[in-house]
């Protein structure tokens, strides 16, 4: 998340307006709470680390919307973006 | 077959009475045949908004119930060209109508108009339900506000799980100044938040208090700065690409103002 923001040189109340609004919108939209988001994080975090070392606390995980490809009609989407350390000798062919 | 379009919201009080009255008296004067329905049963608005409150003889749930002829409910403003008012019912509730005769209704008025505008009340309950049955489009107003904006996301959630994929977005009563200084959400920002298409912004204007006064669509006001973003908003209904401004350019202030409502042309 874009929290370091809030105290950063962005401190005009629209950013901390579009930050609250972005966290709430989350559970909003799928109904789901900060820890079920937790629970997701760290079971993907359980799978990556078999064949890759990645940054923990780099990891993010949101749920978003976005355009779907075929019909561009707008669809939840689950986005994770999580920072790779680097490969693990398993993980190469 | 003309088009249903339904204007909503989910937050009350951001503009969606003032918005469907607009558009509707725009797509009239752009020639185009045009019934506004008030989805409102119990809070009707729309009346009062238009100046037609004095000639309301039959309302929806007449039509509905089979009280009247749906003819005889339809208010004909004498202002303009083919622009027609179906009233709410002011002593019923949202319960006296169910989406199936809405959307009934909504089909026989666009077998005699180009445009169908329902002005859905606020809230996600069954006025909601009723006020989407029938269209086939939807604009969704908000404001740069948090709560607005929340109960939009809700709503486009909503819309698309009935199967109204695609609704535009109308943001209204931005204060550019405000924007400027970085104290309200730009348009960008709330596009990024929404992902959705955006048809138009709309300036906070006081001529939009003092049109309703009057029952006068700001609209027809050639002065009006918000009655211009209306206009536009008129042309991108029709299909019309009609190019937007980004706020938070680099460019002068007045120069931003000047393009963003189109002012251009008229010079």
């Amino acid at each position: 998340m874009d929290l370091f923001k809030l105290f950063g040189k962005n401190d005009s109340s629209k950013d901390i307006a579009k930050e609250r609004l972005k966290l709430v919108l989350i559970h909003d939209r799928a109904n789901v709470s900060p820890q079920f988001l937790e629970m997701i994080k760290s079971e993907i975090i359980g799978v990556i680390s078999d064949y890759m070392e990645i940054d923990e606390k780099g990891l993010e995980i949101t749920l978003t919307r976005t355009r779907r490809d075929y019909d561009n009609s707008t669809v939840p989407a689950l986005v994770a973006n999580i920072p790779i350390k680097r490969m693990k000798d398993n993980g190469k062919i | 077959m003309g088009e249903v379009i339904v204007v909503t919201s989910g937050k009350g009080g951001v503009g969606k009475t003032t918005t469907t009255a607009n558009i509707g008296t725009g797509l009239s004067l752009k020639g185009k045949s045009v019934v506004l329905v008030d989805a409102d049963i119990g809070l009707r608005n729309l009346d009062v908004v238009m100046g037609l409150e004095n000639r309301i003889v039959y309302d929806l749930v007449d039509v509905v119930e089979g009280s009247c002829r749906l003819r005889q409910a339809l208010i004909k403003d004498k202002r303009f060209a083919n622009l027609y008012l179906l009233p709410a019912a002011q002593t019923k509730d949202k319960n006296a109508v169910n989406p199936e005769q809405m959307q009934k209704l909504t089909s026989d008025l666009a077998e005699e108009f180009d445009y169908v505008m329902v002005d859905c009340p606020a809230g996600i309950e069954q006025g909601f339900k009723n006020a989407i049955a029938g269209a086939s489009r939807a604009v969704v107003v908000t404001t740069p506000e948090v709560s607005a904006v929340r109960d939009a996301d809700r709503i486009i959630g909503l819309l698309e799980a009935s199967g109204l994929r695609n609704p535009q977005l109308v943001i209204n009563r931005i204060k550019i100044d405000m924007v400027k200084r970085g104290d309200m959400m730009n348009i960008d920002d709330m596009i990024d938040i929404l992902a959705i298409d955006l048809l138009g912004v709309v300036p906070d204007d006081d001529m939009i208090v003092v049109s309703t006064n009057r029952g006068e669509p700001a609209i027809a006001n050639e002065a009006s700065l918000a009655g211009q973003a209306y206009r536009n908003i008129v042309r991108r209904i029709m299909g019309e690409d009609v190019p937007f401004m980004n706020l938070e350019s680099d460019e002068g202030f007045l120069t931003r103002l000047v393009k963003m409502f189109g002012f251009t042309k008229r010079r």
